[in-house]
């Protein structure tokens, strides 16, 4: 019983509706009110630094399920620039565009999976998992 | 004529309905689902009532695949009875011969039916026996899985419950610790005091940790997370009853750089009765008239 | 497009943040309370965000922005009302809102104000950091 849904990316806007979209799918799964701040914050993070960094993409909404537990995951999308040196952007305080730094390592402490590929000129792929 | 397996079934349950019903009722009658006197045999009659009609229509139907589309009604129903089980107690063996103890009933009426019949009754018996055991195993499946919500459930009331957040003053509250912490029920109590800090419109909150034996780094961590956040919100938290082993784990994390701590739960009271600008005072003329 | 509005209430400015906002909204708010602390002379910003459900870094750092700009100008910001679960992400995420000082509500952020004000009337001014006796 997956249920996927994808949202655009491309503007201030898009990103506002990413997290009204991510909080009501948090109710769904029913995620406790801290789990569902840090996971919607979260998702403002990664929005962000796809509208930001990537030039726009997506998100893919997943509803998923192993054994009884249910969880959330978000896959974010862009074909931007992409990252050289992932490990330096996880890096607290790291940026460059105008952020505090902390947006992929902040994002990473509020999921409970985390995962980033990116290929520079090619694109950059995050997904997070949050579980119930 | 010979017929095959599903037609058999088929037959055996629309025709011989009364007397496998009969069959399955004495079977629960004398299982232990009832002796534990946790269920009504009325009840356990309706469920069974229920239950072998729906097998009927979902065979009659045309379904030999328990896990297919005919089944549904069904396995929800059996689903509800497992979880209620699960609820009200029952062991699993118990539960999971509501299902198996209709085998040998409807056994007995295949073999009545097919008579002479070798290969359709051997044939019809093997198929009653892959739905029934499938049926059984969903049930176990449904009741293993309703434990753990209970099993889930209960242990966050414990959390809820073993640890009160208590007002001490107008605008103090304190959270007196006792037990072992682990990272979930840490989780829980410092969520519970922020929202009282909220509900109560604290100042300051003294976390007391005299009843804590150990606090390991996670713990410690999330102590001192507690006390940023309550700090964002607008309010001050004071840890007190801090043993000298835990002081030593706090340090080595550089938690006493952040951290108002106080010996005792009473120095902390002082400290935040003072901070919210109010002196405790001995009522001397009292105290020299009782010394008279 | 939308602007959040700022009231005027003695020496003090107060913004309730009600909306999710927007990140544009978030710059434009930055920019109207620096021209509004230089034109009223304010000498206290109050920030009210119990309506706010989530302050991720972006907004963090409009906070803390908006707190260095206000003492540059001379005025404290003081953030009130932060909800539990926001004030629990922000730690997780690791923001510290340095240099903005807290309240748990509207009331006790104008107390916070008012006796700054108060206190540089009698001529006690200088730094105005917490008591930590």
């Amino acid at each position: 019983m997956t249920k996927a849904e994808t949202l655009p990316i491309r503007s201030g806007d898009d990103v506002v509706r990413v997290r009204q979209r991510v909080r009501t799918l948090c109710i769904e799964i029913g995620l406790g009110l801290v789990d569902q701040t840090k996971f919607v914050t979260a998702a403002s993070e990664l929005a962000r630094n796809t509208l930001d960094y990537g030039g726009g993409g997506d998100v893919r909404a997943e509803v998923v399920q192993t054994g009884t537990r249910k969880g959330l995951r978000l896959t974010f999308e862009d074909e931007g620039p992409g990252i050289a040196d992932i490990e330096q952007a996880l890096t607290d305080h790291f940026t460059s565009g105008g952020g505090l730094g902390l947006g992929l390592g902040g994002a990473k402490r509020l999921s409970n999976e985390f995962h980033i590929e990116s290929t520079p000129g090619v694109g950059t792929r995050v997904t997070v998992v949050r579980w119930k | 004529m010979s017929m095959d397996g599903a037609g058999v079934l088929k037959r055996t349950l629309t025709e011989d309905e009364a007397a496998i019903l009969d069959a399955w009722n004495a079977s629960l009658q004398g299982g232990t689902s009832l002796q534990s006197g946790r269920i009504r045999m009325a009840e356990l009659q309706t469920q069974a009532k229920a239950v072998f009609s729906q097998l009927r229509n979902a065979i009659v139907s045309g379904g030999l695949d328990a896990d297919g589309e005919h089944f549904v009604p069904l396995r929800e129903s059996l689903a509800d009875i497992s979880r209620s089980r699960a609820i009200q107690g029952f062991t699993p063996t118990d539960t999971a011969n509501f299902v198996f103890s209709l085998k040998e009933p409807i056994f007995e009426a295949l073999r009545r039916m097919s008579a002479a019949d070798d290969s359709g009754f051997a044939a019809s018996v093997l198929a009653a026996g892959k739905i029934l055991d499938r049926l059984g195993l969903q049930t176990m499946e449904v009741f293993l899985a309703s434990r753990e919500e209970v099993i889930g459930r209960q242990g966050q009331e414990i959390a809820e419950l073993s640890t009160p957040v208590v007002r001490l003053w107008d605008g103090i509250l304190a959270l007196p610790l006792i037990g072992t912490l682990d990272s979930a029920r840490t989780g829980v109590v410092m969520e519970n005091l922020l929202q009282a800090i909220v509900d109560e419109e604290a100042e300051i909150a003294i976390i007391d940790i005299t009843g804590v034996p150990t606090v390991d780094t996670l713990v410690a961590q999330h102590l001192l997370k507690t006390v940023a956040a309550a700090r964002l919100m607008g309010a001050d938290c004071i840890v007190s009853g801090i043993r000298p082993q835990i002081a030593q784990t706090m340090v080595h994390l550089g938690v006493e750089l952040n951290v108002v701590s106080k010996a005792t739960l009473a120095d902390a009271f002082a400290v935040a009765l003072r901070r919210t600008g109010r002196k405790i005072v001995r009522q001397q003329t009292a105290s020299t008239e009782e010394r008279r | 497009m939308d602007r959040i509005p700022i009231l005027k209430l003695g020496g003090a400015l107060i913004v309730t943040i009600q909306v999710d906002m927007q990140d544009r909204l978030a710059i434009a708010l930055e920019e109207d309370l620096s021209a509004m602390i230089a034109r009223t002379g304010a000498r206290g910003v109050l920030i009210e965000i119990s309506a706010l459900e989530i302050v991720d870094s972006f907004i963090g750092r409009m906070l803390v922005s908006i707190a260095a700009v206000s003492r540059v100008l001379d005025a404290e910001t003081v953030v009130a009302g932060m909800r539990p679960a926001v004030a629990i992400t922000l730690v997780e995420l690791g923001l510290e809102l340095t240099g903005i000082r807290t309240a748990l509500n509207v009331e006790r952020g104008m107390a916070i104000i008012q006796s700054r004000i108060a206190e540089e009337g009698e001529g006690h001014g200088g730094d105005w950091d917490r008591d930590e006796s």
